[in-house]
């Protein structure tokens, strides 16, 4: 659905995107990953033609990015606010006519989402009344008013309470099950293993990971495993496997052990089986935040 | 719909609808109005509270005494200078003038108060005691006090302006009111509405809300919406003080004078005093009738608008590239500058030397043309000089809505970074 091909964007002393290229299934939920001024929010000013690249495409539906395709996008940045002394309405039916809406289609839209979210009295209410978390309802709403393909969310979590978040998750979740795609940015790895189906790593200007969540993790695993067991084992040493870790209380004993490239987890077992009281056998899969320290620590 | 439209829209409703402005549209006029009532009831009755000079004279010569003016009310005094000088540390409001016994060899007057004498004072005093010098010299010289008072010669200037159209009356003092007032008007509003320009995006900048905004308008787009609207903001407010000032004068005109014209209508005698002390307002009306409302109101507008575009995108350029109002000063300098200077030199300059050559570039050049090109106005400019002016003005705001643009794009997405003119002129060389 997304295809960003070769994108540089130079600034006058440094560079902010460096010939990265990324794909976005249609329909999916899309992590963009990174650390703080890896260059994130300059892609996503790119995809949503605030900025424009100095050199690289990028690919609509097929299509090359153009002014057309606003409507088609909603975007909710890191950096968000509200005019302060403007109703709620007032100011929902400018941003909403804004992105294509007429003003009928407009009120329309909005009241639904207003509904949904359970705030029609706020109508009439100034956003200097509301407090920051009812704020980011509203700037949500915002975002998804004109029924967009593509939604960008820019570290969507940042300031909202457990409550709101799970709220917000859960339209996310909606709106995607509806069609649309979601790209979102975030440093919160509990998040992206709860909702991406892919994700992109940007470090230092560069892409350098990308691929389906569960094929990321799967490239980082260590063959690492971890053991439970009841019982002593007679002969700990052994050419299949090293220990990494070991704790024992009484008689049970927890071992995380890597395993050597020429053996399976079975070969383990069947080693382990006839000794030992096996309780609890796991593969050590990295998490997200693992793999994300791992890769921007090198 | 288009959306630099909706931008304008916007802009221009919520300040419409601002208690504030309301308060200004009203508030103005009926200062305005003030001003004008205050102007013919001075007119009609003379200023009160006129100083009362007391002369002691040593001379002997000016035994005719002085003439009370309007400013200054004389009394011969027959006390001695000593007793006189205690009077004047014992009141603060008595004044007493010394003429020395040799004041026909060149003896100085002299002047005794507790406050500061004040300029028509001092020359009303000036001019009667040349007058009657002149008087005695004449005099001595041979021609007697009646012949004297038959040789007053009393004129004064009707101005005709002389066209191929025929002639007609003008009153210069109107017209050159009328511009002034004009060039004041716009000399501040270029600030006022600019500097709301500068605000409405420093406040989208801090409250966040213009990076949603950009991503559905162009940059570009978003600063022409904001300073259009804002302009007409400006314009509306305009005409509504046009369209209250003239109504409520109309009004109070009417009441003011509405016993006199009657009078004028019975023609009775006992009120012909009335009529005549009202002369003198009715005059001030005449004059304003005079001005060429068709001429100066165009060309009032079309400054207003060029020079407001051309200073409110600066203002725009200043306000996206700061965080907040403080931090704006630096900037602000070169902005107020050349506007500062441009107002100084027409009511210094322009005004005495209204075809000078520094008069000419003043009102061509489009930093200051607007308030120069005003000032100028009521002299008379040819043609080909308005149309120069005028060009060259749209040429200026093209200019710096271009360069204002191109550092605002970037602006806007700069959080809390202290900004330098050097880093302004990077971000003009940005790409895309």
């Amino acid at each position: 659905m997304l295809s960003i091909r070769n994108i540089v964007k130079q600034y006058a002393n440094h560079r902010a995107l460096d010939d990265v290229s990324i794909e976005v299934e249609k329909g999916s939920v899309f992590g963009l990953l990174g650390p703080n001024g890896a260059g994130k929010t300059s892609l996503i000013r790119i995809i949503n033609q605030i900025t424009a690249p100095d050199s690289g495409e990028i690919y609509l539906n097929g299509e090359k990015l153009n002014p057309s395709h606003i409507s088609k996008i909603g975007y909710l940045p890191e950096e968000r606010g509200l005019y302060k002394k403007m109703e709620i309405g007032e100011q929902m039916l400018y941003l909403a006519q804004l992105k294509g809406l007429s003003r009928h289609d407009a009120t329309e839209r909005i009241k639904y989402w207003f509904e949904k979210m359970e705030i029609v009295s706020w109508w009439k209410k100034k956003v200097e009344d509301l407090s920051k978390g009812m704020q980011q309802k509203v700037q949500f709403i915002a975002t998804v008013v004109h029924d967009p393909e593509l939604i960008i969310l820019d570290e969507p979590f940042s300031g909202f309470d457990p409550l709101n978040a799970q709220v917000i998750t859960n339209e996310i979740l909606e709106l995607n099950s509806k069609g649309a795609t979601i790209i979102f940015s975030t440093h919160r790895m509990e998040s992206v293993e709860q909702l991406c189906d892919s994700i992109a790593l940007i470090h230092r200007s560069k892409k350098i990971l990308e691929g389906k969540v569960k094929e990321v993790k799967n490239r980082y695993r260590s063959n690492t495993y971890r053991v439970g067991f009841t019982g002593q084992l007679t002969s700990s040493e052994n050419s299949m496997f090293t220990i990494l870790s070991s704790t024992s209380d009484n008689n049970d004993t927890h071992l995380t052990i890597k395993v050597g490239e020429k053996y399976a987890a079975n070969d383990v077992l069947k080693f382990l089986i006839p000794q030992v009281e096996v309780n609890e056998f796991m593969e050590v899969i990295p998490s997200m935040n693992d793999i994300f320290i791992q890769n921007v620590k090198n | 719909m288009n959306k630099t439209l909706l931008v304008i829209k916007r802009e221009y409703f919520t300040r419409v609808k601002k208690k504030s402005f309301l308060l200004m549209t009203f508030l103005v006029p009926m200062l305005i109005i003030g001003m004008y009532a205050l102007m013919i009831g001075l007119a009609i009755k003379g200023g009160d509270n006129v100083p009362t000079v007391e002369v002691v004279d040593d001379s002997g010569i000016f035994t005719r005494g002085f003439k009370d003016k309007k400013s200054v009310k004389f009394q011969n005094s027959v006390k001695t200078l000593d007793q006189a000088r205690k009077k004047v540390v014992n009141n603060e409001d008595a004044f007493v003038l010394h003429i020395p016994k040799d004041i026909a060899a060149g003896g100085k007057l002299q002047l005794f108060s507790q406050k500061k004498a004040g300029i028509s004072v001092i020359s009303t005093i000036e001019d009667q005691i040349n007058e009657q010098m002149r008087n005695k010299m004449l005099e001595d010289a041979g021609i007697d006090a009646e012949t004297l008072d038959n040789i007053k010669p009393s004129f004064s200037v009707v101005s005709k302006e002389l066209t191929a159209e025929g002639e007609k009356d003008s009153s210069s003092g109107a017209a050159m009111g009328v511009a002034f007032a004009a060039a004041i008007l716009i000399y501040m509003s270029l600030f006022i509405y600019g500097v709301q320009v500068m605000r409405g995006i420093i406040e989208e900048k801090t409250s966040r809300i213009v990076e949603v905004v950009i991503s559905s308008v162009k940059p570009f787009q978003l600063m022409l919406g904001k300073i259009v609207g804002i302009g007409l903001v400006g314009l509306t407010q305009f005409l509504l003080w046009i369209i209250l000032s003239a109504s409520l004068a109309a009004v109070a005109t009417n009441m003011i004078f509405k016993d006199k014209i009657e009078a004028v209508k019975s023609n009775m005698p006992g009120q012909a005093a009335a009529v005549a002390e009202s002369n003198k307002g009715v005059d001030l009306l005449n004059a304003l009738g005079t001005v060429e409302w068709g001429y100066i109101l165009p060309l009032f507008l079309i400054f207003f608008i060029g020079g407001y575009m051309l200073y409110s995108a600066l203002f725009a350029a200043v306000g996206s590239a700061v965080d907040s109002d403080t931090e704006t000063q630096q900037f602000m300098l070169p902005i107020t500058l050349p506007l500062l200077f441009t107002y100084i030199m027409s009511f210094s300059f322009i005004v005495n030397n209204p075809d000078s050559s520094l008069s000419f570039w003043l009102s061509i050049i489009p930093f200051t043309s607007p308030i120069a090109m005003m000032v100028r106005l009521p002299f008379g400019v040819p043609f080909w000089q308005l149309s120069l002016s005028i060009a060259l003005l749209i040429g200026g705001f093209i200019l710096t809505t271009w360069v204002a643009a191109r550092i605002y794009r970037v602006g806007i997405l700069m959080y809390g970074k202290k900004v330098s003119f050097k880093e302004l002129g990077k971000w003009f060389m940005y790409k895309g």
